[in-house]
């Protein structure tokens, strides 16, 4: 099976970063000028979360609310309730944090055309702490009827998803990271859609899903396993709902074990709906890697993923373990 | 009048304390100077003059109550802590490092933080708790809530604004640091708070505006809290962010960012904080 993306070896993939809010701020100015339905609300983050280069470009679509969040989602409700494609963000702590009655009643059961885009998801936030980090979020979001949850890999998938969001009218939730990730795609034709999902490197022992930062993480894993004799298709699944369920299961009969790896509570989050796929359709043996049900502490994000067991070397211990019992 | 002996006191541990705010967040490489700077002198003059509480037993029932809803001014309130004696002073340069009792925003597994903060809107909430507990319970502690003027913008602030005047909660005092600035510039222009007064008025607080850096106005202001009954008070202290760091000062810019800890000796030399 052909991947999607020519990917480099992980020596390589280091060498380039990108900045998803970099990506966000620079896709949204730009998508500002080509539609001019587009309307940015923030809250009180607008340069760290970068739209405010929306703001200096369009003042007269951009709207600070100050910090009220809840006031800012309601806000956004309402511009889009009169016919404006609406983003709002700030930090994924507080939105959808603070104001998830809001998001379920405002925006998602009126079916409303808001793009909620938050950034500082999982632990990612590090010093901060517990309170500003966010590992619930994919839960919360993804249990709201209409309501589409993306969670981007690198900075060029963020700009993309910005397009195909625009493009798809109704509500939708993304999750960004705080720090500089290497980027896993160039510019190139691979397809971002809602519902979809790309293989960064084809396999046939085992196959990890994994989503946002952590799916560099699966990348690494893959190579040490590679060295082991272990082959494993690593997807890039950055649309977690609606999720691409004929990738997932093509996944589990073609490998037959399958590991799950996201930076948010292992209960409610990609890992559970790749579960819910997986145990419906074609079980087969599964380990999930993420935040085990606890909050967060401060700490630099690589002390923190490696305190709560999301390295690559997590992952790896999650293959072999899958691997093995597959044998049995 | 208040004796000048305990306001020169007072104004010997706020130097202290800008010191110690300053040290440990350059030592931590992030966190929050301004808002931290800003409020020095309300916070000491609550746990070294005003407040009742004991450092050594943390947990006493009858204690005064302080709730730091502004949460990103922890390095304050740590400082002040270790100050008065909760935890040592060496602790202060674990701040935000993993495995720290000093999380990034104040957490139960430090001594005397009486609430998780960190997410703005909600103290004056928990405040009301307390004091509606206090009420039940026939006891005479007080409550004190410190909240950020830019904070006041989440709805919440104005729910809890209702409650505490419903339930006469004499025993409740807010204190608002009105810098006037708060993440991404100004608070008139981000989304404008004023008339502030007139607001608090208009919901039935006791309102009494003050200087955040007179120590006598200050604690004027907690005694004629204490002094009000059936409704609580609202302090409105005209402050400045940055306070007594001349580039942090009024910088929206030094909310949120650490000093280099090489400039650190520099900068204390030139504010006179060593
Ligand atoms: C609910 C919530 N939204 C956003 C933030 C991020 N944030 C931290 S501090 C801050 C600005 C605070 O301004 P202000 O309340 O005026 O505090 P001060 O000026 O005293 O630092 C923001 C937006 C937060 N901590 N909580
Ligand atoms: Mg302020």
């Amino acid at each position: 099976m052909e991947s999607d993306v020519q990917m480099s070896g992980t020596r390589e993939r280091k060498r380039v970063m990108g900045d998803m809010r970099t990506g966000y701020g620079e896709a949204l100015a730009e998508l500002g000028s080509i539609n001019k339905d587009v309307v940015v609300v923030g809250a009180d983050t607008t340069q760290s979360l970068k739209t405010s280069l929306f703001g200096h470009k369009f003042p007269e679509r951009f709207f600070n609310i100050g910090i009220a969040e809840s006031n800012a989602v309601s806000i956004a409700a309402g511009l889009a309730l009169a016919g404006k494609i609406a983003f709002v963000s700030t930090y994924a702590a507080f939105i959808p944090g603070k104001c998830v009655d809001q998001i379920r009643n405002a925006i998602a059961y009126p079916n409303l055309n808001v793009k909620i885009v938050a950034s500082h998801a999982g632990l990612s936030v590090g010093p901060d702490g517990a309170s500003h980090q966010q590992v619930e979020d994919i839960a919360t979001m993804r249990a709201i009827p209409n309501m589409r949850v993306l969670a981007p890999a690198d900075e060029y998938s963020t700009r993309r998803l910005v397009f195909t969001m625009a493009e798809s009218s109704g509500p939708c939730y993304m999750r960004l990271a705080r720090p500089k990730s290497p980027l896993l795609y160039t510019n190139g034709d691979v397809r971002f859609a809602i519902g979809s999902s790309n293989i960064l490197r084809d396999g046939n022992d085992v196959a990890i899903i994994a989503c946002g930062l952590m799916v560099s993480e699966a990348l690494d894993a893959a190579d040490t396993l590679a060295e082991e004799g272990i082959s494993c298709r690593v997807i890039d699944m950055y649309s977690i709902k609606p999720i691409d369920s004929d990738a997932i299961l093509k996944a589990a009969r073609d490998t037959g074990a399958v590991v799950t790896a996201e930076e948010h509570n292992i209960f409610g989050g990609l890992g559970s709906a790749v579960a819910e796929v997986v145990c419906e359709h074609n079980p087969c043996m599964m380990k999930r890697i993420g935040v085990k049900d606890t909050f967060g502490e401060s700490g630099e994000h690589d002390e923190l993923l490696a305190k709560y067991g999301l390295k690559a070397r997590d992952i790896v211990g999650a293959v072999r373990e899958v691997v093995r019992a597959k044998k049995r | 009048m208040m004796q000048s002996q305990e306001i020169l006191r007072l104004k010997e541990i706020a130097r202290r304390t800008r010191r110690l705010i300053i040290e440990s967040v350059a030592e931590a490489g992030s966190g929050h100077p301004g808002g931290s700077l800003s409020a020095v002198e309300l916070v000491v003059a609550l746990y070294f003059h005003k407040m009742r509480h004991d450092p050594k037993n943390p947990r006493w029932e009858d204690r005064d109550r302080f709730i730091l809803s502004k949460g990103h001014a922890a390095p304050l309130l740590y400082s002040v802590l270790a100050q008065a004696g909760y935890f040592p002073l060496e602790e202060l340069k674990t701040l935000r490092k993993m495995g720290s009792m000093l999380q990034g925003h104040p957490d139960f597994r430090t001594p005397g933080v009486e609430y998780c903060a960190g997410s703005e809107g909600i103290g004056l909430s928990v405040g009301i708790g307390l004091a509606l507990a206090a009420k039940l319970d026939g006891k005479d502690y007080r409550t004190y809530v410190l909240l950020g003027d830019g904070e006041l913008q989440e709805g919440q602030v104005w729910e809890a604004a209702m409650a505490a005047v419903k339930y006469r909660l004499d025993n409740l005092t807010a204190i608002v640091d009105r810098n006037g600035i708060q993440q991404d510039g100004l608070t008139e222009s981000i989304m404008p708070l004023e008339p502030l007064e007139a607001k608090w008025k208009a919901f039935n607080w006791h309102v009494i505006q003050i200087d955040g850096y007179d120590f006598e106005q200050i604690i004027d202001a907690y005694n004629e809290a204490e002094q009000t009954i059936n409704r609580p008070t609202v302090i409105i202290a005209h402050t400045t962010k940055g306070k007594g760091i001349s580039f942090m000062e009024w910088s929206p810019q030094w909310h949120g960012q650490a000093p280099k800890k090489e400039q650190v000796s520099k900068i204390l030399e030139e504010m006179g904080l060593l």
